[in-house]
């Protein structure tokens, strides 16, 4: 969760089954229809159906259940084709209108069924984007930011993103149509310790959430970390973690009065 | 001789011209090149400075403005954003 809190993603890279990917290129290219805002899973994706298959793959359920908790509604879905030298890539975005939200966060499930090579334009995201606060394709303005990510994945490559996260898809310079397959889930519940957090004292988590990235202005890069703490307070309930001393510090103001 | 404008726009760690390159966009009048977004992990300099170097010409910086009361710590677009020009023959 750490890692997610820090980068605004999660990647599982190849825990689709072969079987199923195939399936998937088989049916992704006719589009798959909508579903009602908030549609409960069970009624949005019928047992059996391929979007219940896939939700049910252990490694995906149990992320989804770490991020959203049980029970998430289905915002909607969508099939992103990225057509063979089609010559222009999507603007960098949020999705949606703006979301401000600083306790709760939806989260994007972005299913690759083939392998994605470079030149495929797989979909490019900035780590450590999610908590701009940026409407939408605002951000059109910035082609690369360094350590900028392209996804370059195999088959059955499952990635969940937070849904402020800056992110397009990238211009398809191969011969290949390429496909992903997208779910935006908004929680039911309190997004509070919904993983396992046996190793929250650990170490490798305050690491994990000092994180920078190359394209952070040092100065505005200091705030990251700053709402970073905040959320991580969010998540975990612990008021008293910090970083660094910098929320600890800035929110002192202390009421006692000197006898 | 027809002249257009090849326009490169720099994000940049700090306020100064010569800090490190962050981000980069390229937008090219002459119709030779069609960059966009996620084509290079590679900044074309390394700072705002060394594009003049290479003839670049910069005719915007972007402006220093305080936060807005209570927005102190919010965290939005690339701040240190720097436009450079060049004026190439287009044949």
């Amino acid at each position: 969760m750490a890692h997610f809190v820090a980068h605004g993603s999660l990647r599982l890279d190849a825990v689709v089954p072969a079987e199923m990917n195939a399936e998937a290129i088989g049916f992704l290219g006719r589009g798959v229809p909508g579903v009602p805002y908030g549609s409960a899973v069970a009624d949005a994706y019928p047992e059996g159906s391929f979007a219940r298959r896939l939700l049910d793959i252990p490694a995906v359920a149990g992320a989804l259940r770490s991020l959203v908790g049980p029970d998430p509604r289905v915002d909607h879905h969508a099939v992103h084709v990225r057509e063979p030298r089609e010559g222009a890539a999507q603007p960098l975005h949020g999705d949606a209108i703006i979301d401000v939200r600083t306790d709760a966060f939806d989260v994007q499930l972005m299913y690759y069924p083939q392998d994605v090579t470079l030149d495929m334009g797989g979909t490019l995201s900035v780590p450590g984007s999610h908590l701009r606060r940026t409407n939408e394709t605002d951000t059109g303005r910035y082609q690369n930011l360094l350590g900028q990510s392209r996804l370059v994945c195999p088959a059955g490559t499952v990635v969940f993103l937070h849904h402020g996260l800056w992110h397009g898809g990238r211009r398809n310079d191969s011969d290949a149509v390429r496909y992903m397959f997208k779910i935006r889930f908004n929680p039911t519940v309190r997004q509070r310790r919904l993983w396992d957090t046996s190793a929250l004292g650990d170490p490798r988590v305050a690491e994990e959430l000092s994180t920078t990235f190359p394209w952070y202005e040092p100065a505005t890069g200091r705030l990251e970390i700053y709402n970073r703490v905040l959320l991580w307070r969010s998540l975990t309930g612990d008021e008293s973690f910090d970083l660094e001393h910098w929320v600890t510090r800035v929110s002192n103001r202390p009421q006692e009065r000197v006898a | 001789m027809t002249t257009r404008q090849q326009v490169l726009v720099l994000y940049l760690a700090t306020s100064a011209l010569d800090s490190p390159v962050v981000g980069w966009s390229v937008y090219d009048g002459t119709g030779r090149t069609s960059p966009t977004t996620g084509d290079s992990d590679e900044p074309p300099y390394k700072s705002g400075v060394d594009a003049l170097r290479d003839g670049w010409r910069l005719f915007q910086a972007a402006q220093l403005i305080p936060p807005y009361p209570g927005s102190e710590y919010d965290v939005s677009f690339l701040k240190h954003e720097f436009f450079f020009e060049k004026l190439v023959d287009a044949g």
